[in-house]
């Protein structure tokens, strides 16, 4: 196989990594550093490398679109990057002293958690919304456009947020992953934000979380031009098919087919690392 | 005075534009590479890490400016790194411009985060 055929292979993956990750709101990383490690045999260095600048790439150009609906939070995202950013350096300093059999069981764990994430039903963490004074303090509170009119938000337990953001950012550096799905949970379950405010202010976010742990990888030189270059174009283009197929399609199939892929993945995973072979 | 409202679409179009001129360098680079080096075997089975001239900025644009296809594609990936870093500058000067010091710190600590990483580069 010739670099040619290699990087066409590599970009078609990508490509429909990217558009799965849009349509299911797991994002590309979970299905690209698999595909390349377990498919092709890359190294998991350069995956992560590789899926890392892919994660920048789409939320970047996703979050473009979210800001202008109204929906994200930019003081909540910035309060909460504090963690995540920090994080991500912990996370991008591990992935560089872990061995990869041990990185590649995390990826596995990570995969079960994405999987159940992606297949349970939704279910907003109400009850009460009593003024939490740390939260007003550090003004963690806004309005978003709903169906009867503008509804007014505030955050609560802050610090469990913020201590999961910290664990989310620590995954997204170790992994190269966005850790999307942990950050909404962060956002939803623990802090109590209106689940659209969560999942767009949390788009918004990883493109930050993400850049923290790039300039450490880069100087690793996990991040090689050639496989990172159909990688990003790739996932790039196939989140942004899978942005304009989600608006009108009936996910929640494809949810439970993408759902047993990630865990077939998972064990894949678990099992070659555990032997070794990663 | 302006609104968090034009604050957000200003973000909206810097974070779209730094993500297309990252993706135009890129596939140009990309497009350069595979007519060079296509026929060659791919070498990412063992991790290697990349040359200094391939992890350092400086080197990287001065690579790229002497028409390097792998310096070409890591140029784009570094602007397209620096594209949040941007977003987060830019959001330093918002909140400063509505007197918000608590977040203008908030912010600063993040740009500090985000430069400590790439200082390591």
């Amino acid at each position: 196989m010739d670099t040619t055929l290699f990087t066409s292979i590599v970009f078609f993956g990508s490509l429909l990594a990217g558009f799965l990750g849009a349509l299911t709101g797991l994002g590309g990383g979970v299905v690209v550093v698999p595909l390349l490690t377990l498919a092709l045999g890359v190294d998991i260095r350069y995956a992560v490398g590789a899926s890392l600048v892919s994660v920048i790439a789409t939320s970047s150009g996703a979050a473009a679109a979210y800001v202008r609906e109204g929906f994200s939070n930019i003081r909540i995202g910035m309060f909460l990057e504090i963690a995540t950013t920090l994080g991500a350096l912990l996370g991008a300093y591990l992935a560089t002293r872990l061995q990869t059999s041990i990185i590649g069981v995390v990826f596995g764990a990570m995969l079960l958690f994405s999987a159940y994430f992606s297949s349970r039903e939704h279910k907003q963490a109400g009850g009460e919304q009593s003024p939490d004074h740390l939260a007003h303090w550090l003004k963690l509170e806004g309005s978003y456009p709903a169906l009867e009119g503008q509804q007014e938000y505030h955050a609560q337990r802050v610090p469990l947020g913020f201590g999961m953001m910290f664990g989310a950012g620590t995954l997204s550096g170790l992994l190269g992953i966005g850790s999307g799905a942990m950050k909404v949970l962060a956002m939803d379950q623990a802090m109590k934000l209106p689940f659209k405010v969560s999942t767009t202010t949390s788009n918004f976010m990883i493109g930050v979380t993400a850049a923290a742990s790039a300039g450490i990888y880069l100087s690793r030189g996990f991040i090689d031009p050639g496989l990172a270059m159909p990688v990003m174009l790739g996932v790039l283009a196939g989140s942004m098919m899978g942005a304009k197929v989600l608006v009108k399609a009936e996910t929640r199939y494809i949810r439970i087919v993408f759902s047993l892929v990630i865990v077939a993945l998972a064990i894949e995973m678990i099992v070659t690392s555990i032997k070794g072979r990663l | 005075m302006i609104t968090d409202r034009q604050v957000e679409r200003s973000i909206a179009i810097l974070l779209r534009g730094g993500v297309l001129l990252a993706a135009s360098i890129v596939l140009f680079g990309g497009i350069l590479y595979l007519t060079q080096r296509g026929s060659d075997l791919p070498h990412h089975h063992t991790f290697r890490g990349e040359p200094v001239d391939l992890m350092k900025p400086s080197l990287v644009i001065r690579g790229a400016l002497s028409g390097r296809p792998d310096a070409i594609i890591q140029l784009g990936l570094l602007l397209l790194i620096l594209t949040p870093v941007a977003r987060v500058l830019f959001s330093v000067a918002a909140f400063a411009f509505e007197r918000d010091h608590m977040y203008v710190i908030m912010t600063l600590l993040v740009l500090a985060v985000l430069l400590y990483s790439l200082m390591a580069a």
